[in-house]
């Protein structure tokens, strides 16, 4: 299997998807001649054309509207927003325009539309470029969200997202795209939304993750593995639909879990999974779940606070040699 | 309405003129017809919203008539539309079934929406009308994105995006004027100037240039057009389509309206007077218009008329039976239509 980076992963999805469907195009802002602003969508100006490819304006509410009304129109846009801190400009016209229609039209409008960039802590960039926004958008009926770790859920995800007749959340993140993944060839390649990913077996504690913290909490079971205890770690991959049951087969094996995110644990997915696994397999746990999130403040600039606010995986550590009863 | 009528751009001469605009008898009655229909269907929603049968919020388009039908007779049948909260009159106007749109007032099954909607969100997808939207502005670049995508597949269709006075003052407006006029999008921007935006006067929200001129900044041509006049209504929006199908982009009308009712059924209206009300009701109704000159024009009899009305409310009180003996939505419905399975 040849090597991508998680960002060539997701041009090469973009792309193929625009080859395969003529009404699959791509907008935002330095999408086109640019190349993205985090160069996302190197090569695809060139291969599309203008037409297909649609630098707009700064202009959030703006054209994640035009987006909307476009997948109202028939049409399959990819919404590309330079980073989720700025969709908050648009947020209405993601929940409501977007999320709401189907349901409120009793079935009559679809909006086959993906919301996608880089969610969550880059580095260095302070409290407005710094959160995550996978509960927001997981709260919401209507939408799907999306948050992959390596370069091949990327394009597989990004690949269903597309061809999804639903509107969906796809939260990326900045510190990942530059990382490489063995990535399988083929432009049938997809992963399914909604289905969680076990990456590394284990019986003594569960450790659930997504995006970024997927890479955390390997590296975490790989220090518990020296100290004999097994980790079972789960890439969550998607948010909505959350995929409770891969979660809930874990833990009756492990009887312990731990929880992974960057954003913040207040009503946050490690409050919802936890509020899960309390509910359908309470019985089973042998140590109250653990929630492990970025510091309840907003994001401090300073190298050293910001590392204090992040997890890290140290604390994933010590969170399941405690869930374990150890020392 | 004719307050500004005195530095209107719009070549519709004001009523009482000698220059009115050119319809045929058959076409008047057309309008007449269509716009009593609104009206009355309005009166019985604002009826049965009394007896408790409608629910939450309910905006009625009485005294705004000229401007849907207007704007439906000046496009193409298959134009899209895409309006705010106020949206019953453009259902009617594109051909919904009167009974299902007040179904879906009643909440029942067999509502346009079935039952989920309501009042503020009702789409017709066979008549591309693209709703009925609750947040106030949000629909303005929706409507910019159906023009993208009819200039995307390039099927010659223009998009209506309407909005009221209030409405206008909502930033994501520009923006959508911003890039429907960067890319030269086939939208007419169509403002609803009823006056008030909830009970807030237009004097009192606006500062600068008139509505109409709101584009200029843009290179959007703007114009205010008596919204009262249906024939006007539709001449302004026939002269900006065919502009923008010929790829000249977006353009601004300002229609002068007024809405007799309250912003929605619990509004009161203390913030204007009776005497203002009445005084459009009397002397620059959309209604009445077409009725006078009908008669004046010897196209109709009063009789002929009369009959007409008694027509007209035969369809709305059978609208309003159906809407009444339909049955609710079934509870599995609750859990339907949140997303398509894949």
């Amino acid at each position: 299997m040849p090597a991508l980076t998680v960002r060539e992963a997701l041009r090469d999805a973009m792309a193929e998807e625009m080859r395969a469907d003529p009404l699959v195009f791509l907008m935002g802002e330095e999408v086109a001649e640019y190349q993205g602003a985090y160069k996302i969508s190197q090569g695809l100006l060139e291969e599309f054309g203008p037409a297909r490819v649609i630098d707009t304006p700064i202009t959030e509410a703006g054209f994640a509207g035009i987006g909307v009304g476009a997948a109202f129109g028939g049409l399959r846009p990819i919404i590309e927003f330079m980073t989720f801190n700025f969709a908050m400009q648009a947020i209405d016209q993601l929940v409501n325009s977007a999320g709401k229609t189907l349901y409120m039209t009793g079935g009559i409008q679809s909006c086959p539309i993906v919301f996608r960039g880089p969610n969550g802590p880059a580095a260095r960039v302070a409290a407005q470029h710094s959160q995550c926004y996978a509960s927001w958008y997981g709260q919401v009926p209507g939408l799907k969200v999306v948050a992959p770790y390596s370069a091949a859920d990327a394009k597989g995800l990004l690949k269903s997202a597309i061809r999804d007749p639903n509107p969906v959340v796809f939260l990326e993140n900045e510190l990942l795209y530059g990382q490489s993944f063995e990535v399988p060839e083929g432009e049938d390649y997809l992963v399914p939304i909604g289905e969680a990913a076990v990456l590394r077996p284990g019986a003594d504690v569960t450790i659930v993750a997504f995006s970024r913290m997927v890479g955390h909490a390997l590296a975490a079971a790989e220090t518990l593995a020296g100290e004999g205890i097994e980790a079972e770690v789960i890439d969550l991959r998607s948010i909505r639909p959350l995929d409770s049951e891969t979660i809930l087969a874990s833990v009756r094996r492990t009887h312990r879990l731990i929880t992974v995110e960057e954003g913040w644990a207040f009503a946050g997915i490690g409050a919802e999974i936890g509020a899960i696994v309390m509910e359908h397999a309470f019985d089973e746990l042998d140590a109250p779940v653990a929630r492990i999130a970025g510091a309840d403040v907003p994001m401090p600039y300073a190298a050293n606070l910001e590392k204090l606010a992040l997890p890290q995986p140290e604390q994933i550590v010590q969170a399941a040699r405690n869930a374990c009863y150890v020392e | 309405m004719a307050t500004n009528r005195r530095k209107s751009r719009s070549k519709t001469a004001a009523p009482g003129e000698d220059a009115r605009l050119p319809a045929s008898g058959h076409e008047l009655l057309g309008y007449y017809r269509e716009m009593l229909t609104i009206r009355r269907f309005e009166e019985k929603a604002g009826q049965l919203y009394g007896m408790g049968l409608i629910g939450g919020f309910c905006h009625l388009y009485i005294g705004q008539e000229a401007v849907c039908t207007g704007i439906k007779y000046g496009l193409r049948g298959d134009d899209s539309i895409i309006t705010g909260y106020r949206c019953h009159g453009f259902m009617l106007a594109r051909g919904a079934a009167p009974g299902a749109v007040m179904a879906e007032l009643t909440g029942r099954a067999s509502g346009v929406s079935r039952g989920k909607g309501g009042s503020m969100h009702m789409f017709d997808q066979e008549h591309a009308f693209y709703g009925g939207h609750g947040i106030v502005g949000a629909q303005v670049p929706l409507g910019v994105g159906l023009a993208l995508s009819h200039k995307y597949l390039a099927n010659g269709k223009v998009s209506a995006a309407c909005f009221g006075e209030g409405a206008a003052n909502q930033g994501q407006v520009y923006e959508a004027f911003n890039m429907a006029s960067l890319w030269h999008l086939p939208v007419i921007f169509v403002i609803e100037n009823n006056q008030y935006a909830m009970g807030t006067s237009i004097a009192r929200a606006k500062s600068g240039t008139e509505m109409f001129e709101r584009g200029t900044s843009f290179g959007i041509p703007g114009r205010q057009v008596d919204g009262m006049d249906v024939l006007a209504v539709k001449q302004a929006i026939e002269e900006a389509a065919l502009n923008s199908r010929e790829g000249n982009g977006p353009a601004l009308l300002e229609m002068m309206t007024y809405r007799y009712r309250g912003h929605s059924m619990s509004d009161p209206a203390k913030y204007r007077s009776k005497e203002e009300v009445s005084k459009v009701r009397h002397e620059h109704d959309a209604i009445d218009m077409v009725r006078t000159r009908l008669l004046d024009e010897s196209h109709a009899t009063e009789e002929a008329l009369k009959e007409i009305d008694r027509e007209v409310k035969a369809v709305v009180a059978e609208a309003a039976d159906y809407a009444q003996s339909e049955p609710e939505p079934d509870a599995v419905e609750l859990w339907t239509d949140v997303m398509h399975a894949v």
